[in-house]
């Protein structure tokens, strides 16, 4: 073993400080009040990680207190600060520019950059393993670090291909629609296990041709692990791939004996893994099922097969009477309000009815948009209270003393066959109870298309249910303008 | 440090990342997201030790590439964190 105690207790220490401002940073995000000053605190972070690895290339000589860069030191500093600034202008400006409504695209797209970061910084290692001190007594790279490189290449090159592809789907550049290979599973497990079986190969026989095709072979799975799987689960993707960036991290970490990005490696993994866990669970499928993908595949041939019900149509001066005359109001928001932007026009509308007495509650199911907590970023940019948000649990139960559940851009988070019907592909999910409401107002853009799960809504076809067709914000705004009245 | 002392900093870790991220309201799950995401571009430590690599030229292109993607990593995600926090702040008054 090589003597991996090169770095100076300081340095040791920072890095351990760092890993701790990050911890705080996510556990500032357990208010909204603390939650500023816990991006701080990540930025802090990171600002101290990458100010100690910094120093520590150029160290300070004995008998001085700052460091002495010698002339290829200092080139090596402008093309590092060089690189800052172009990576860092374009993040700014993505940050900025970014409509909330695309979040989940931007999240995925950040996604695949940690893991590509992550096969660049691995592949490095591998061609100058004195640099990163993982070379052993006898010219080879030590086993174990061959190990935690090759894990780190090939999860980060999972990350990088499939944030790709689930960035496209998310985007709109290639169809939502689960794409299915004839024989996929037995495709995905053959190079799962060459993966694995070349990374356990790698650590008897360090040659290139060993790294260059596990690479390829992970890149190449995480292209198809991703599109067979539906928009539906998208949400479970996004935060999987969160979770994936996260081991990839703690992989490199391990390489480089680096506490801060073990311990962020750790935080941002667990952190994924939980979010596809509540999101499997307010689906009520297994990560399994997620992740073996095709739902929403049947879309369509369901659709078609039901036979016409009667249903009724209402207008916007129809639902502005019964929404004035109100108490309470329930509001559930779905990605249909995201796509239509109404988010706006809806709190205004909102404002309105509070105006004229009536209580307004918006209720968030957790899979409600592309991504955890996408229907609440947007609520917030509209400047809707935090305070009359409130989530599947905790609003359930006042739908029965609810007089109108206004329903917009959702569908399947409503839909009673989740309850009822042991045949249906959502069964299980827990749903909200909109059937107890006296009114339900369903914005709808025709009566055509059918949730992303592809199932019929019964609630179309209640006595108490006004359809609503139009295109979310146009209605939206209709219906504020006839509140003016 | 060796490998043991290594894996269990990493094995408490994901303890502590276990009970602070149930923590976390479900109304800020995407700040979660853009932090983690802004946060484990530390990365760019593995980075730039490559694009400090004196020996190899090779290693040190990657680093530096590594960096750039690192470092749209960091200030994009905590600035897009920060945009989104800030309008959940504006509530609070």
């Amino acid at each position: 073993m090589t003597d991996h105690a090169i770095l100076p207790p300081w340095a040791l220490l920072a890095y351990l400080a760092s890993g701790i401002l990050f911890i705080l940073s996510l556990r500032g995000l357990s208010s909204p009040r603390t939650s500023q000053r816990g991006n701080r605190m990540g930025i802090a972070g990171m600002g101290i990680a990458v100010l100690t690895t910094m120093l520590t290339q150029a160290p300070i000589p004995p008998g001085h207190w700052w460091p002495r860069p010698t002339q290829p030191d200092l080139i090596v500093l402008a093309k590092v600060l060089g690189a800052i600034a172009i990576g860092g202008a374009i993040g700014l400006v993505t940050a900025r520019r970014i409509k909330m409504t695309d979040m989940p695209q931007l999240v995925a797209a950040f996604h695949s950059l940690v893991g590509l970061a992550a096969v660049l910084v691995g592949l490095a290692a591998y061609f100058d393993p004195a640099a990163f001190h993982i070379l052993g007594t006898n010219g080879l790279i030590n086993q174990v670090s061959r190990i935690e490189m090759g894990l780190g290449i090939a999860i980060g090159a999972i990350t990088f291909s499939g944030s790709i592809i689930a960035f496209a789907k998310l985007n709109g550049n290639m169809s939502g629609a689960p794409i299915m290979l004839p024989l996929r599973h037995w495709i995905n497990l053959g190079t799962l296990a060459a993966i694995l079986g070349l990374i356990a190969w790698f650590t008897q026989d360090q040659s290139i041709w060993v790294i260059v095709t596990f690479t390829v072979l992970a890149f190449l799975i995480g292209f198809l692990l991703i599109i067979p799987i539906g928009g539906a689960d998208m949400p479970v993707v996004v935060s999987m791939l969160n979770s994936y960036s996260g081991w990839a991290a703690a992989a490199m970490g391990f390489t480089l004996h680096n506490t801060a990005m073990i311990i962020t490696g750790a935080l941002v993994g667990s952190s994924g893994a939980i979010l596809s866990y509540i999101m499997c669970k307010a689906m009520n499928r297994s990560f399994i099922s997620v992740i073996a993908g095709g739902f929403g595949a049947e879309e369509g041939a369901v659709g078609e097969a039901k036979e016409q019900r009667p249903w009724k149509r209402g207008s916007a001066e129809d639902a502005a009477f019964l929404l004035k005359e109100a108490e309470q109001v329930i509001i559930i928001p779905g990605y249909g309000m995201a796509v239509a932007q109404a988010q706006h026009v809806l709190r205004e509308m909102g404002d309105r009815l509070k105006a004229e007495g009536v209580r307004v509650k918006y209720a968030i199911h957790p899979v409600a948009g592309r991504m955890p907590g996408h229907m609440n970023v947007l609520l917030a940019e509209a400047n809707v209270p935090y305070e009359e948000v409130f989530e599947l649990e905790d609003i359930n139960s006042e739908f029965a003393q609810t007089d109108v559940a206004f329903i917009i851009g959702a569908n399947d988070v409503v839909n009673p066959a989740a309850k009822t019907d042991r045949s249906s592909p959502i069964y299980g999910m827990p749903v909200f109870d909109v059937d107890k409401a006296k009114t339900i107002m369903f914005i709808k853009r025709s009566m055509g298309g059918v949730g992303y799960a592809g199932v019929d809504n019964d609630v179309f076809y209640m006595d108490q249910t006004m359809m609503l067709l139009a295109d979310a914000k146009k209605m939206v705004e209709d219906i504020v303008k006839a509140l003016q009245h | 440090m060796d490998f043991i002392a290594i894996l269990s900093i990493f094995v408490l870790a994901c303890f502590v990342g276990y009970y602070v991220v149930w923590s976390v309201t479900p109304a800020l799950h995407t700040p979660l997201m853009a932090v983690t995401n802004a946060i484990s571009s530390v990365i760019i430590v593995g980075a730039l030790v490559a694009a400090a690599a004196a020996g190899a030229g090779l290693s040190s292109w990657l680093g530096l590439a590594g960096v750039v993607l690192a470092s749209v990593n960091i200030f994009g995600g905590f600035a897009v964190t920060a945009r989104m926090l800030t309008m959940y702040k504006k509530k609070d008054r």
